[in-house]
C-alpha cells in the first residue's frame, strides 16, 4: 500500500467552506437591467442553500458566478474567506463540484472514465482512481459493474447519479447544482433527492442548489434564497422562516397559499407528541386511534388523522407508543411557533 | 468490349505504375488537406466563432472548378507537381474543414459546460471531449474528400504533371476508348476502395460509447427506463 492518505477514504476529506456573496451585481452586456442586483448573503459551511425564483430571475447566473463560468464586475464572492478572483480559475473549478440538469456525461468515455477525469488530470494513480470510483458508485447507489458501461447504456436517473459521482470525485468542499433533478420523472426524482439528502449527511459540503420548485427547495435546503425578477434577493432564510414570515406579498405568493400545510412537512411527529404522559397512561382515551411513526412529518400525521376520522393519532417509535397527538396540538405546533 | 479487357492485360505494367503514382498523389493531397483542415476547423468550432467565415470560405472554395484553380496556378507557380497538389488540396480541404467545424461546434453544449465547470482547460476540452465526439463526422468528411480527390487527380496531366491515370484518360488518340475506359474504371475503383478502407479506420477509431449513443438515439423509446410505462 503506497496510500499516504490518513483517512480511510480515497478522497481528500476536505472540510466544507462558507460561501459569501458580498454586494455582487452582474449585468450582461447590452442588457438594461442587471441579471443579479447587489446580492449579499452567506451560505454557512456545510449547509445547502436553495436558490429559487422565477425563470430569468438570475438563479443560474448567481450560481455560475461562484465557479466563474460567468464573470462579474462589482462586489466579491469568497469561499472559505478567500476571494474567488484570487485563485487560478482551473484550480477554483476543480475544488467545486458542478452538476447540471443536462448532466453532460462524456459519451465516449465509460462511467469509470467519466468519474476519473478530474482525478486523472490531477495525477492520481490508477489504483487510487479505481478505488475512488468504486467508493463513489457505492455512494450514489449504482452497482460497481456500471463502471465499464457507457452513458448511452444508462437511464436518465442513473446518468444523473453518475453526474453526481463525477462531481464528488475529488471531494470538493463546495457543490454547485443547477436544477440537477429537473429532468427526471417524479418517482426517480424523489428517490434521488432522498439519496442526496442521505449522502449529504455523510459528507459535509456547502451546496448551492438551484431549483424553480419551492417544494424541492423546502426539502433540500437548509436555507432558501428567493430571487425576484431583476435578480433582487427577496428573502433569505430557513424554510420555516420563509413559510411562517414571508417578507412580502411576492414571497408569500411564491411559497404558496398552502404554506401552512408546507410547514407541516418541516417537523416530525416526535417533536409534537406530548412527552411521556400519553405513554405512561396505559388507558389512553384514544386507544383505537390510528398510529403514525414518530419520524413521520406532521403533514403525514394530519393526513392520517383526516383519513381515519379519529380525534387523534397515536405516535409510535419502533412499536413503542410515545403518546397521542390531536388536531388541536397539530395546529398549535404550526401556529404557535410562528408568533 | 473485348479490347477493353485486353487493355488491362496488354498494359498491366503501365497501368500499375500510373495507378501507383495516382494513389500517391491523391494520398499526399488528402493528407495535406486533412492536416490543414482539422486543426483549423476544430479550433474555430471550439471557439463557436467565425462560423460565417468558415461556411463562406468553404462554399467559395467548393464552387471553384479545379481546372480554374489549375489555370490560376499556372500563372502563379507554373506547371508541375505543385500545381496539381495545390488544386487537389483546395478541392479536399473545405469538405474536411466544414465537417470538422460542424462536428466540434455541435458537441452537446451541456457536455462542454460540464467539462468547463469541472475545471478542464480549453485545450483539454478540445482534445478529450470535443474531438473524440467529432470523429464520425470528421471521418465522413475525409472519406468524401478522398473520393473527390482521387476522381479528380487525373487533371494532373493538364497541370503539366505526367505519371497519373490522367495520362491515359486525357489521351484518347493514343490509347483508344478502351484505354480511357480502363483508366477511368481504375480511378473509380480507387475511390470505392479508399472509401471502404477509411470506413474501416472510422469504425476502429469511433469510440464505443459514441456508437452506442448513435444506436440508441433513434430507438430511445426501446430503452428500459425506470418507471416508464411499457410501450404498447
Ligand atoms: N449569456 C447571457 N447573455 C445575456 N443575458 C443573459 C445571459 N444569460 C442569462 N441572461 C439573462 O439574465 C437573466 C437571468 O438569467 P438566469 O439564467 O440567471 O435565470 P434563471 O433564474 O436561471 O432562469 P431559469 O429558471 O429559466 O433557468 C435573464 O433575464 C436572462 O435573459
Ligand atoms: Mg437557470
Amino acid at each position: 500500500m503506497s496510500e499516504t492518505t490518513p483517512t480511510s477514504r480515497t478522497g481528500t476529506e476536505r472540510p466544507a467552506a462558507d460561501i459569501v456573496f458580498d454586494h455582487v451585481t452582474k449585468r450582461y452586456p447590452g442588457q438594461q437591467t442587471p441579471a443579479l442586483d447587489d446580492l449579499s448573503m452567506t451560505v454557512p459551511a456545510g449547509e445547502t442553500c436553495c436558490l429559487v425564483g422565477p425563470s430569468g430571475g438570475g438563479k443560474t447566473t448567481a450560481m455560475k458566478l461562484v465557479n466563474r463560468l460567468i464573470d462579474f464586475e462589482s462586489g466579491d464572492i469568497t469561499i472559505g474567506g478567500q476571494s474567488i478572483r484570487s485563485v487560478d480559475v482551473t484550480t477554483l473549478r476543480r475544488d467545486i463540484g458542478y452538476v447540471i440538469q443536462q448532466v453532460g456525461l462524456f459519451p465516449h468515455m465509460t462511467i469509470a472514465g467519466n468519474i476519473g477525469v478530474i482525478p486523472g488530470l490531477l495525477g492520481w494513480s490508477r489504483d487510487r482512481i479505481k478505488k475512488r470510483t468504486d467508493e463513489l458508485l457505492d455512494l450514489v447507489r449504482l452497482d460497481r459493474s456500471f463502471a465499464s458501461r457507457y452513458p448511452a447504456q444508462l437511464s436518465g436517473g442513473q446518468q444523473q447519479r453518475v453526474g453526481l459521482a463525477r462531481a464528488l470525485a475529488v471531494d470538493p468542499p463546495v457543490m454547485l447544482m443547477d436544477e440537477p433533478f429537473g429532468a427526471l420523472d417524479p418517482i426517480t426524482r424523489t428517490e434521488i433527492q432522498d439519496e442526496f439528502l442521505n449522502l449529504e449527511s455523510e459528507i459535509s459540503k456547502t451546496v448551492i442548489f438551484v431549483t424553480h420548485d419551492i417544494d424541492e427547495a423546502i426539502k433540500m435546503g437548509d436555507r432558501i434564497a428567493v430571487l425576484r425578477q431583476g435578480g433582487v434577493l427577496a428573502q433569505y432564510g430557513t424554510a420555516d422562516e420563509l413559510l411562517a414570515h414571508p417578507a412580502d406579498e411576492y414571497v408569500a405568493d411564491f411559497v404558496g397559499a398552502d404554506r401552512g400545510l408546507k410547514r407541516l412537512s418541516l417537523r416530525r411527529m416526535r417533536e409534537v407528541v406530548a412527552g411521556g404522559d400519553g405513554a405512561s397512561n396505559g388507558a389512553s382515551p384514544y386507544a383505537d386511534a390510528p398510529s403514525v411513526d414518530a419520524d413521520a412529518t406532521l403533514r403525514i400525521g394530519l393526513s392520517t388523522l383526516f383519513a381515519s376520522g379519529a380525534p387523534a393519532v397515536q405516535v409510535t417509535d419502533g412499536g413503542r407508543l410515545l403518546g397521542t397527538v390531536t388536531l388541536d396540538q397539530l395546529q398549535d405546533a404550526v401556529a404557535g411557533s410562528s408568533s | 468490349m473485348s479490347s477493353y479487357f485486353a487493355f488491362f492485360g496488354d498494359n498491366a505494367a503501365l497501368l500499375a505504375e500510373l495507378t501507383l503514382v495516382h494513389i500517391l498523389l491523391s494520398v499526399f493531397a488528402l493528407a495535406v488537406a486533412v492536416v490543414l483542415a482539422i486543426p483549423l476547423g476544430a479550433w474555430i468550432g471550439h471557439l463557436h466563432r467565425f462560423s460565417f467565415a468558415v461556411v463562406s470560405v468553404g462554399n467559395v472554395l467548393r464552387s471553384l472548378p479545379t481546372l480554374a484553380i489549375i489555370a490560376i496556378g499556372l500563372a502563379l507557380y507554373g506547371f508541375g507537381i505543385i500545381n496539381i497538389t495545390v488544386a487537389l488540396v483546395i478541392l479536399g480541404f473545405p469538405l474536411v474543414l466544414t465537417n470538422t467545424f460542424t462536428a466540434v461546434e455541435g458537441v452537446d453544449p451541456g457536455t462542454v459546460e460540464a467539462a468547463r465547470g469541472m475545471g478542464m482547460t480549453g485545450w483539454q476540452i478540445l482534445t478529450r471531449v470535443e474531438l473524440p465526439s467529432a470523429i464520425p463526422l470528421i471521418s465522413s468528411g475525409i472519406r468524401t474528400s478522398w473520393v473527390y480527390i482521387v476522381a479528380t487527380a487525373y487533371l494532373a496531366t493538364f497541370a503539366g504533371q505526367q505519371g497519373t491515370l490522367g495520362d491515359i484518360i486525357s489521351n484518347i488518340e493514343g490509347y483508344g476508348l478502351s484505354g480511357v475506359l480502363a483508366a477511368a474504371t481504375i480511378s473509380i475503383l480507387l475511390a470505392f476502395a479508399g472509401d471502404a478502407l477509411l470506413g474501416l479506420a472510422e469504425r476502429a477509431l469511433t469510440p464505443t460509447g459514441l456508437r452506442l449513443l448513435a444506436e440508441r438515439t433513434p430507438a430511445a423509446d426501446a430503452e428500459p427506463a425506470p418507471a416508464a410505462p411499457a410501450a404498447a
